[in-house]
């Protein structure tokens, strides 16, 4: 049992950032009906958000020392941060160690806008092209965005640690009645969930209970009509496709302290999200949300030393495998709208 | 001749005169000189324009012809290589039995990932083969390892089995006993010819492959897939199945990727499962846009076209830029080096993709279609067409007088 509940555990943050990229692809499939293979793209600018934000706060100025002394007895050079000189000691520290959840406020503002931009400036012209149109300009719009961040921070992982408060971890079988050290869980894993929980919710909410939100759905449904009442539908959309891409962000910060953003993290993710995205079904927020978290868990379950030497390598494919079965059973995906997508 | 129209005969002769001559035809500068490094005409380069031109001529038939968007070709390049090794270990560095069991098991391999596939269509049909490419690159790192050997590659050990192999037979691949990386050597005057035996191999295959796929297009088959892409649900009222027609689309292409796969390990012994991974698929995708999807000579364009920027234009750094623009003033040389700086060298991907997403914006039919429309505004041909219609079309006439 306390095995489950730890697979459980584990599926949870890699399905977070699988249900968060989903949605944001799903946002933007189901407003404007476009593919986007650029989405991992976006998810991996929003971790370069973090390592920019941590580079913002370390910047520093060099002063030499009179009062300590090198090895060759030349006054010591040392590295000040701005901020530790502006704010002192303990707060200028603190802040350089908060700089992935302060990067949240840099990233919003920059996602939305690189969304923005990208709806305007390209996407745009290719709702009117097929859908094979669409993937390939994404998709090389992806390489782009790829290069131009391995030629600005190079091709080696980041480290971008999360702050010292969350370095340890949670001992979660305690609190429901098993012994010592069964069921741990580390605090940003933890973290990470309640962040994408928030955020997904948030989401839901904006489109539930705001006039924006019922636009949006109202177009979602009927986007024609929408218009002949007198709505600027394709400003609104736009604005959904900063929202998306700043949800996509947003999975992208907050998870630089799991895993040390690289360039081509976000080509990785892609591809399972696009799976995720497949089985929740197109266009379905609902299920894009429930298959992400549902193909997590499973990924987590299969990697299990008791189901892998039942099945060999089975934890390598078990989220293709789930696709193709639903796929080919159930062509809408799991929550799919009748009618959209489904030839 | 050989079952073709003059105009495409005289098409294939030509094709065959620059595959035949491309040893000549890319060696344009002399030896030493300023301009040598744009030279393309060494061996590896060249076997590369054949073989990956032969995967780009397959996947096109699957992508030009019926507008099924393959995401996972990548699989069958690597059916084919673990192929080719399998064979040298089992039985000698002869390539002829490996190349044949390539084209089977890829054959067989796309026969099974397309029945399942092709019963969706559109983006559902890439994602579909996108997994199943996946899937298999995953199995051959980890559990297929007693046939993949992981991580490692595939490679031919001295305690293999090697049932036909003699004292007499060559250790390194080969064709009946002419060895691929054999190469002889001519020098006229400054400029270097070298004429690789394994880059003919390639290229008579090259030729052969792209007789194939003529046919093909200008079949009954190859109109039959193009109406498929036209108008699928046309095709269903007709009374017309057009999924074997799909179907056979797709195992061809996929032979055609399992061949091009034997043939890169008949030209170095190696099988990796890095040549699974979906961005080899998304290469290949690359090239066949690049070059125009749907054309003949497209795909082999764009394969030629990125393998050449990939070896040439990667190995261009600033010290070849200052030397290029040393004629400026200082301030000016600097400032245009450091402008060009992110797109040559390792940065060659950036242009790569910024080139391929002009092409799918302004020139959905690849290089094939822009040549066409210079072509055509050189010669003035479109004002000629739009003349003609006025003349063969009478303007229409009141019913009523």
């Amino acid at each position: 049992m306390d095995a489950i509940i730890l697979q459980i555990l584990n599926g949870l943050d890699k399905g977070s950032a699988y249900a968060l990229i989903a949605l944001g692809l799903t946002l933007i499939f189901g407003t404007l009906g476009v593919v986007n293979f650029a989405h991992g793209a976006l998810f991996m600018l929003g971790s370069f958000c973090a390592v920019t934000m941590q580079r913002i706060l370390t910047l520093s100025y060099t002063i030499e020392d009179p009062t300590q002394k090198d090895f060759l007895g030349n006054p010591l050079k040392v590295d000040t941060p701005y901020l530790v000189s502006w704010f002192g000691e303990s707060t200028g520290q603190a802040l350089i160690e908060w700089s992935v959840p302060l990067a949240i406020l840099f990233a919003i503002p920059v996602m939305l806008l690189v969304g923005y931009v990208m709806e305007r400036g390209l996407i745009k012209h290719f709702y009117k092209r097929p859908h094979a149109d669409q993937i390939l300009v994404t998709f090389g719009l992806a390489i782009v965005i790829q290069e131009i961040i391995k030629y600005f921070y190079g091709a080696n992982p980041i480290p971008t640690p999360a702050p010292d408060m969350f370095k340890g971890s949670l001992d979660f079988g305690v609190l429901i009645g098993y012994a010592q050290n069964t069921i741990i869980y580390p605090y940003w894993r933890l973290v990470y969930f309640l962040f994408s929980a928030v955020i997904i919710s948030a989401v839901f909410a904006f489109l539930r209970f705001t006039t924006f939100g019922m636009v949006v759905r109202a177009g979602m449904a009927d986007r024609e009509t929408v218009g002949l009442l007198g709505i600027n539908i394709d400003k609104r959309f736009t604005i959904m496709f900063g929202i998306a891409a700043a949800v996509a962000g947003l999975a992208g910060v907050m998870y630089a302290p799991i895993n040390s953003p690289n360039y081509h993290m976000g080509m990785d993710f892609l591809v399972l999200s696009f799976v995720v995205v497949v089985v929740g079904g197109m266009g379905s927020l609902p299920g894009a949300v429930l298959a992400g978290f549902l193909l997590g868990i499973l990924e987590s379950f299969a990697s299990m030393n008791e189901v892998k030497s039942l099945i060999p390598g089975i934890d390598q494919i078990i989220i293709y495998l789930v696709a193709i079965i639903i796929l080919l059973t159930r062509p809408r995906g799991l929550m799919g709208r009748r009618g959209v997508m489904e030839e | 001749m050989l079952g073709l129209s003059k105009k495409d005969t005289s098409f294939l002769i030509a094709v065959i005169f620059l595959t035949l001559a491309t040893p000549i035809l890319l060696q344009p500068f002399p030896e030493g000189s300023a301009l040598a490094q744009f030279n393309a005409g060494y061996p590896d380069l060249m076997q590369r324009f054949a073989i990956y031109g032969i995967f780009a001529i397959g996947f096109n038939i699957l992508f030009g012809l019926t507008g099924y968007l393959s995401f996972g070709h990548a699989a069958f390049l690597g059916v084919g290589s673990y192929s080719v090794v399998w064979m040298y270990k089992l039985l000698s560095y002869n390539v002829v039995p490996g190349l044949i069991l390539a084209i089977i098991m890829s054959g067989l391999f796309a026969l099974l990932i397309g029945y399942i596939s092709l019963r969706r269509s559109g983006i559902y049909f890439s994602i579909l083969t996108l997994a199943f490419a996946q899937m298999s690159f995953n199995l051959a790192y980890s559990v297929l390892t007693p046939l993949t050997n992981g991580e490692t590659g595939l490679q031919v050990y001295t305690d293999d089995p090697q049932v036909l192999m003699d004292a007499a037979s060559p250790s390194s691949p080969h064709f009946f006993g002419i060895v691929m990386n054999e190469s002889s050597k001519i020098d006229v005057g400054g400029w270097l010819f070298t004429f690789n035996n394994g880059y003919y191999f390639c290229a008579i295959i090259a030729i052969v492959v792209f007789y194939l796929s003529m046919r093909i297009f200008r079949s009954p088959f190859g109109i039959m897939l193009r109406a498929i892409k036209t108008n699928q649900t046309r095709m269903n009222y007709t009374g017309l199945n057009p999924r074997p027609y799909t179907l056979a689309a797709f195992v061809i292409s996929g032979m055609y990727a399992g061949l091009a796969g034997g043939l890169l390990a008949s030209m170095d012994p190696l099988a990796g499962a890095e040549r699974m991974q979906w961005t080899a698929s998304g290469e290949v995708v690359l090239m066949t846009i690049l070059g125009g999807a749907g054309t003949l000579m497209g795909p082999i364009l764009g394969a030629g076209f990125i393998k050449y920027f990939e070896n040439i234009f990667s190995k261009i750094n600033d010290t070849v830029l200052h030397g290029w623009f040393s004629a400026l003033p200082d301030g000016l040389e600097d400032a245009i080096v450091f402008l060009f700086h992110p797109f040559i060298g390792k940065g060659w991907h950036l242009t790569l993709g910024l080139l391929f997403m002009l092409v799918v914006i302004f020139l959905p039919g690849g290089l094939i279609e822009g040549g066409t429309r210079i072509w055509n505004s050189v010669t003035g041909r479109n004002r000629k067409k739009k003349q003609d219609q006025g003349d063969h079309h009478p303007k229409p006439a009141a019913h009523v007088n």
